[in-house]
């Protein structure tokens, strides 16, 4: 396929590795999170840790949707469905085997009865209220930037066809408030060593290359845009190390054939349009966080479901034995949960960092980075 | 969920494009896309696509890649 072969030709992942160990100084540890869901499998699914010095750490990062809903938020659509038997709740398929309190799932609220259905696009939720005029169709929206658009656009298209019957259950979050989280709550604040990130691919074709200088320079820290093939990983750690080496902070476009440093502002103004900061919202893992998510703006209210069905927010606790707030908050790798491929598996997952397949946990089961790990630990030794 | 694939552009039809996504044609908006024609790739998430592919930004790039090297470190450019 075009633009994805060529980014994985082995010889080249060669050239940039060797590159990356010429380039490492000797005796130096280096700590790179990244910050995307789909770099960690890119990275697990390509054995790229094991193509790196052994110097080089890199820890996951939480830019996983479906990971950082907390248990409440999924509570509530559970709730709705259930209690509300006009209502079609449309889901993105990753969330419906996420376990909610009890180990509810939106999967186990079909089985009783809710009328939850997949879809791949906000835009078929539209059509089906088109089509069911006598229900109440709901969109459960998450995801960082690279979603948000799609929900604003589906928004527009409800209003344009003058349906009544159409809401979205928002739960958009943002990407430069949860490096602010990583850096003052989770890994970057308890002392553990991270000198850079490696900065969202899909969320930058949105906000734009220039959206991180804010972060980049407030923390001190080198942000470099990564696409998700292995050789633009490399390349992204190979500048990561050298702006770490020449003491430099700032942030770096290495996925320039998709992001433009202003990003998209057809979507960005239609986004501007729609929604609004909430003042606060719960993150698995994160904690609350200020101005982290967005709601309906005045004008769009009457799409939004909270407001329609009343729906209360109540925070709720994780499985007590799973470990996913920790790993999204990059103090703990998969392998260090006790649960890990025991109790929680994809097939019975118990966090939802097993569920997703931009999850960590997930990356580490489908690739067995659980075995490699271990091994390497071992070989260091 | 946030994940991403570049597709081909086949036909434009107003606000809808069909595209060649790893050989399945599937319907795409173009909500956020002005300027973009048949042989275009685009990255698609949700039915919708995000941003152009710049052909001669991934070519510049790839010869980059292949020197072991990236953007700003050949020319030597500190920033």
């Amino acid at each position: 396929m075009k633009y994805v072969d060529e980014f994985r030709d082995p010889d080249t992942a060669r050239i940039l590795a060797d590159a990356i160990s010429g380039e490492v100084e000797p005796g130096r540890p280096y700590s790179f999170m990244e910050f995307c869901g789909g770099h960690t499998h890119a990275l697990c699914r390509f054995g790229l840790e094991d193509l790196l010095p052994s110097s080089i750490t890199m820890i996951h990062g939480p830019g996983c949707p479906v990971c950082v809903l907390p248990v409440g938020r999924l509570d509530m659509a559970i709730a709705l469905v259930l209690e509300h038997p006009e209502v079609i709740l449309c889901t993105y398929g990753d969330l419906m085997r996420v376990p909610g309190t009890g180990g509810q799932t939106l999967r186990t609220a079909k089985s009783r009865g809710g009328d939850v259905r997949m879809v791949y696009s906000p835009v078929q939720a539209v059509e089906l209220a088109q089509k069911h005029p006598d229900r109440e169709v709901v969109m459960f929206a998450i995801g960082f930037e690279t979603t948000t658009p799609p929900t604003a656009a589906a928004i527009k298209a409800a209003e344009a066809r003058g349906l009544s019957n159409f809401s979205v259950f928002c739960n958009h979050v943002l990407t430069p408030a949860a490096i602010d989280a990583i850096m003052t709550t989770g890994s970057g604040a308890t002392g553990a060593r991270l000198d850079g990130f490696v900065g969202p691919g899909n969320v930058s074709t949105i906000i734009g290359a220039e959206a991180y200088d804010e972060a980049s320079e407030k923390w001190n820290k080198p942000i470099v845009i990564s696409g998700f093939e292995p050789n633009d990983l490399l390349q992204s750690i190979l500048m990561l190390v050298r702006q770490v080496n020449r003491g430099e902070a700032r942030v770096e476009n290495a996925f320039a054939r998709a992001v433009r440093p202003g990003g998209n502002e057809a979507a960005q103004r239609l986004c501007a349009e729609v929604f609004i900061l909430r003042n606060s919202f719960e993150w698995r893992g994160l904690g609350t966080i200020p101005g982290s998510a967005l709601r309906l703006a005045s004008g769009h209210e009457r799409f939004d479901a909270e407001r329609r069905f009343a729906m209360d927010y109540v925070s709720r606790p994780d499985h007590k034995a799973c470990a996913c707030a920790s790993i999204l908050r990059g103090e703990k790798a998969p392998r260090d949960c006790k649960v890990f491929g025991t109790a929680c598996t994809p097939e019975s997952p118990l966090g939802s960092c097993m569920v997703s397949p931009e999850g960590a946990c997930s990356a580490y089961y489908l690739y067995g980075r659980h075995r490699d790990s271990a091994a390497r630990r071992v070989a260091a030794e | 969920m946030c994940l991403a694939l570049p597709a081909e552009i086949l036909s434009i039809d107003g606000e809808t494009a069909t595209v060649d996504l790893d050989g399945a044609r599937m319907p795409v908006s173009l909500a956020f896309l002005e300027g973009v024609a048949p042989g275009d790739f685009v990255v698609v998430h949700v039915g919708y696509a995000l941003t152009r592919i710049e052909p001669e930004e991934a070519r510049r790039q790839l010869s980059l890649m292949r020197e072991g090297t990236a953007p700003g470190m050949a020319e030597g450019v500190t920033g």
